[in-house]
């Protein structure tokens, strides 16, 4: 499966984008090629979200707020990048003159710096979600309750980062980026480059998951799931490795969070609020959680039906997204990964002999 | 210039106002004519005289729109002119008489004439000023006591010997308690410019005891007179005042915070319950009362069209039990079709719930329309009890936190005082024992989570009175509620009330000091820092579970 993906996402799209000429069948267009890194940028945080959800157990309801501090942090980057170019041609970020700001304020000062919101990117949501789980989860707050705490921070978050007084632009976020380390974001060439580096990092992440959940350690994460009672029991520090996923899962939305921004040209807070923190769980779960290529693929298909249906069908959408989470919950919980193993299983059921390299059935229990 | 001149001439020579026949002639003309000073004394008597007419000239005249329209057959007429609309021959406007009947041309039809044929009358700064008086005095004899009381209280701001009389003689008329309150503040407003001393004293001694937080920054000046009688007497009304300000403003911040945890407590009531039973948190909690908001929308609908107008009102009385069943019913078929497969796998079952939540919302968006339907509260809600001056208590706000207790001490009776309440402890404790001992434990739940449904129907009904009803209804508290539930900790319905209490009266405690955006992250902070000490609520369930 992960060839697969590598041969379309990585080479693929973009190859198809610079080879063919523009009238060619086979061409992607710029616009195609933009959406499908916006996509991949999700399937990193899905990536995340599998770790905490699919692996240890643990369903987070506020996983756009870490999303969009990663999203944030590049954005107030590209803000000063900007520099005089802006509508007022003050130093200063437009939304700042236009709510009579007259000095930087003292948190935006070290991301003139690249180098320091790129590190911020990763820093702010890990750091943030060390201290959410380290009091979360020293308290045994687990299940339910830590969902609904979660997106408990989901909502006050969102109010919070609506609030002109933030000096983070209030509703309408950041936006209208110029530059991104010197390369104009307008360009062709630097959004193809976005997406290779989007897909690349989605690489990358998808290695150091696997690396992650193969490892003793992901087996701890995975007897947490199924029984914490127990881990606990045995001497494990079970808080430690919840601690662990969460911060990690954090940052991997950060991540996520800044590729996205310079790609999509805007980060507001409509991206942390509760119904799209809530979306981003069934992008794991239709793709088939506990399984790391799942994760990726439901978040890259989810969201193409998401953006085709939103265009021809808007008042579907919704009911769409309904009906899958209903769906996906009682009639397939393995996803889609799990779907050709659940078909096997079936056609065995059946008397028919599965053929022969068939994927193996998930060994994961009910 | 030559027509102004000529309207001049016509004004002074012969204005005659025929139709408002309460008016005599003479003081109309003065009114609309061009001398200053007979106009002020028009406006004058007009003010001693009252009456609707008065005030239909006075309106005009200060709004601009007084004129003096030259007749076709030569005589001018005192009238008010409406808006000019656009028509081919350059602007006209519609006329009326100064009883504020339209005026109608030979053939019936309302007349419009041209904008150039009227002489509008200008009434200059002065003019204007003694305008406003005399219309707040006429309006000082009106039959609406709102009215009234508006008036007193802008006269009294104007001040002056005449409007000191004017007023006095306005109390001594007076019987509604209210406005003569407005009205005994006013006159003393009025008597705190007087020049005598002891008048001064005597004013501000009376306004500390009315409690005028009105006349505050004027008393505060007083406070550096240089007559030390009226600087103490200044010193202690303000000090009064102030004091009388902070206790109605803790009142307001009591009720209000009790108002919103009676809402929380009753959204929060059925999905603790199902909590405790189950595990489960219904996210489309909120979309069950959104449906018992437009099952009052429909009820009022229904009777707006089939029952008399008299009976209308009443349509409440049958909102309530109609979104109880109404949202049972569905709670019913979605326990039925989702929720019983999904038996201890709460997380899954959050996400289903969640699911059906957003069906639930594009359904009602399609069937409703995305904007709020109107839905009005009855009659008997409207106003409210003043329990003492300055403070008034919504009766629409004072139903719902009665509805609440009323919910309370029903669900009480249910769980521990009846048979069925009994089991749905006994399998709330021990799932497995009481399935040995004979409780159909399913049924126990499809039932309970009927019941947990209907109490949130009937929760979306009450919000209808205070709120919009939209397909979002659903989403605006919800989050809180989840909030109680989890503070309020399962099994208990002291803790689910306490929690609701908690997080409602923090709510408004901290809103005034920090704004209702701090204030709810605040609560959020409290929230996670209680679990640290109570992870499993207020009232954990006794028992060694490993998981608790």
């Amino acid at each position: 499966m992960l060839p697969a993906l590598i041969l379309v996402f990585v080479i693929g799209l973009p190859a198809l984008n610079l080879l063919p000429s523009e009238g060619s069948l086979w061409h992607v267009s710029d616009y195609t090629l933009n959406l499908f890194g916006k996509f991949l940028a999700y399937a990193i945080l899905a990536l995340g979200l599998d770790l905490l959800w699919g692996y240890t157990g643990i369903l987070s309801l506020g996983h756009g707020v870490f999303f969009c501090l990663g999203g944030y942090a590049i954005g107030m980057h590209l803000m000063l990048e900007i520099g005089a170019e802006g509508v007022y041609g003050s130093a200063l970020p437009d939304f700042m003159v236009w709510n009579q700001v007259t000095a930087l304020p003292w948190f935006w000062r070290p991301f003139s710096s690249g180098a320091f919101a790129l590190a911020a990117v990763v820093l702010v949501p890990g750091l943030f979600a060390a201290v959410f789980g380290y009091l979360t989860f020293r308290s045994r707050i687990k299940g339910v309750y830590f969902s609904i705490v979660t997106q408990a921070l989901a909502l006050s978050m969102w109010l919070l980062f609506n609030r002109n007084e933030l000096n983070l632009g209030g509703t309408n976020g950041l936006a209208d980026f110029k530059t991104l380390f010197g390369y104009s974001l307008q360009d062709a060439a630097t959004q193809w480059w976005l997406y290779v580096i989007t897909a690349a990092t989605l690489v990358a992440a998808y290695l150091a998951c696997r690396t992650v959940t193969r490892s003793p350690l992901g087996r701890v994460l995975v007897a947490i799931r199924d029984a914490e009672g127990r881990v606990r029991f045995s001497g494990y520090a079970a808080a430690h490795y919840k601690l662990f996923v969460f911060v990690v899962s954090a940052a991997l939305a950060g991540i996520a969070g800044a590729l996205y921004a310079p790609q999509v040209g805007i980060i507001t807070p409509g991206k942390m609020g509760v119904l799209p923190s809530i979306e981003m769980i069934v992008w794991v779960a239709v793709g088939g959680r506990g399984t790391l290529v799942g994760a990726v693929l439901g978040a890259i298909g989810v969201n193409w039906l998401r953006s085709f249906l939103t265009e021809a069908y808007p008042d579907l959408w919704l009911y769409v997204l309904g009906g899958m989470f209903v769906a996906v919950v009682m009639f397939v919980p393995d996803g889609l990964a799990g779907l050709p193993g659940r078909l096997a299983r079936w056609a065995r059921s059946r008397g028919v002999a599965p053929e022969l390299g068939a994927p193996a059935v998930a060994r994961r229990p009910p | 210039m030559l027509r102004s001149v000529l309207a001049a001439w016509i004004a002074l020579t012969g204005v005659h106002a025929a139709v408002a026949a309460s008016l005599p002639d003479a003081l109309v003309a003065d009114l609309v004519g061009i001398d200053d000073d007979a106009r002020r004394a028009a406006v004058s008597v007009l003010a001693a005289q009252g009456g609707a007419e008065a005030l239909q000239a006075l309106r005009a005249l200060r709004e601009g729109s007084l004129g003096v329209w030259a007749d076709p057959d030569g005589s001018a007429r005192a009238v008010i002119t409406g808006t000019a609309a656009p028509s081919e021959s350059g602007d006209v406007a519609p006329l009326r008489d100064l009883g504020g009947e339209p005026l109608r041309g030979p053939d019936g039809q309302a007349l419009t004439v041209p904008r150039t044929s009227v002489r509008m009358v200008e009434a200059d700064r002065a003019l204007r000023r003694a305008v406003k008086a005399a219309i707040d005095r006429v309006e000082l004899l009106s039959g609406d006591a709102k009215t009234r009381e508006s008036a007193a209280g802008r006269l009294g701001r104007e001040g002056g010997a005449e409007v000191v009389a004017v007023l006095a003689e306005a109390l001594a008329r007076e019987a509604d308690r209210t406005v003569r309150r407005a009205i005994d503040e006013a006159l003393q407003v009025a008597r705190l410019s007087d020049s005598d001393p002891a008048v001064q004293a005597g004013a501000v001694e009376r306004l500390g005891l009315l409690h005028g937080a009105g006349a505050l920054d004027q008393l505060k000046a007083l406070k550096s007179s240089n007559d030390p009688a009226v600087a103490k007497a200044a010193d202690a009304a303000v000090r009064r005042i102030e004091r009388w300000g902070m206790m109605t403003r803790g009142i307001e911040i009591v009720f209000s915070g009790l108002s919103l945890s009676s809402i929380l407590l009753l959204m929060a009531l059925g999905l603790a319950i199902v909590f405790g039973l189950m595990g489960v948190i219904n996210m489309a909690h909120g979309e069950l009362m959104m449906l018992g908001a437009y099952t009052a929308f429909v009820v009022q609908e229904v009777f707006v069209s089939s029952v008399a107008p008299s009976a209308r009102d009443y349509y409440f009385v049958v909102a309530i039990p109609a979104a109880f069943c109404v949202a049972g019913i569905v709670g019913l078929a979605l326990e039925q079709s989702v929720i019983r497969f999904l038996y201890g796998r709460p997380l899954e079952t959050l996400l289903a719930t969640w699911g059906v939540s957003l069906i639930l919302q594009q359904a009602a968006r399609q069937v409703f329309g995305a904007a709020n339907v109107d839905v009005a509260s009855p009659a008997w809600l409207s106003g409210g009890l003043a329990i003492v001056e300055g403070v008034r208590l919504p009766y629409n706000r004072l139903f719902i936190i009665g509805f609440t207790a009323v919910c309370v001490a029903a669900v009480y009776l249910v769980l521990f005082r009846s048979p069925a309440g009994l089991k749905i402890r006994a399998v709330t404790q021990n799932r497995e024992m009481s399935a040995c001992l004979g409780v159909r434990t399913r049924r126990v739940d499809t039932w309970t989570f009927a019941l947990g449904a209907g109490l949130a129907g009937m929760a979306g009904c009450a919000l209808t009175l205070i709120g919009n009803v939209g397909p979002d209804l659903g989403q605006h508290y919800i989050v809180e509620s989840f909030m109680v539930v989890v503070a309020g900790g399962v099994g208990k319905l002291a803790g689910t009330v306490a929690a609701a209490l908690g997080i409602g009266g923090l709510d408004k405690v901290l809103e005034p000091a920090l704004g209702a955006v701090y204030g709810k992250v605040l609560i959020l902070g409290a929230l996670i820092l209680f679990l640290q000490r109570r992870p499993s609520g207020l009232f954990p369930a006794k028992g060694r579970h490993v998981d608790v």
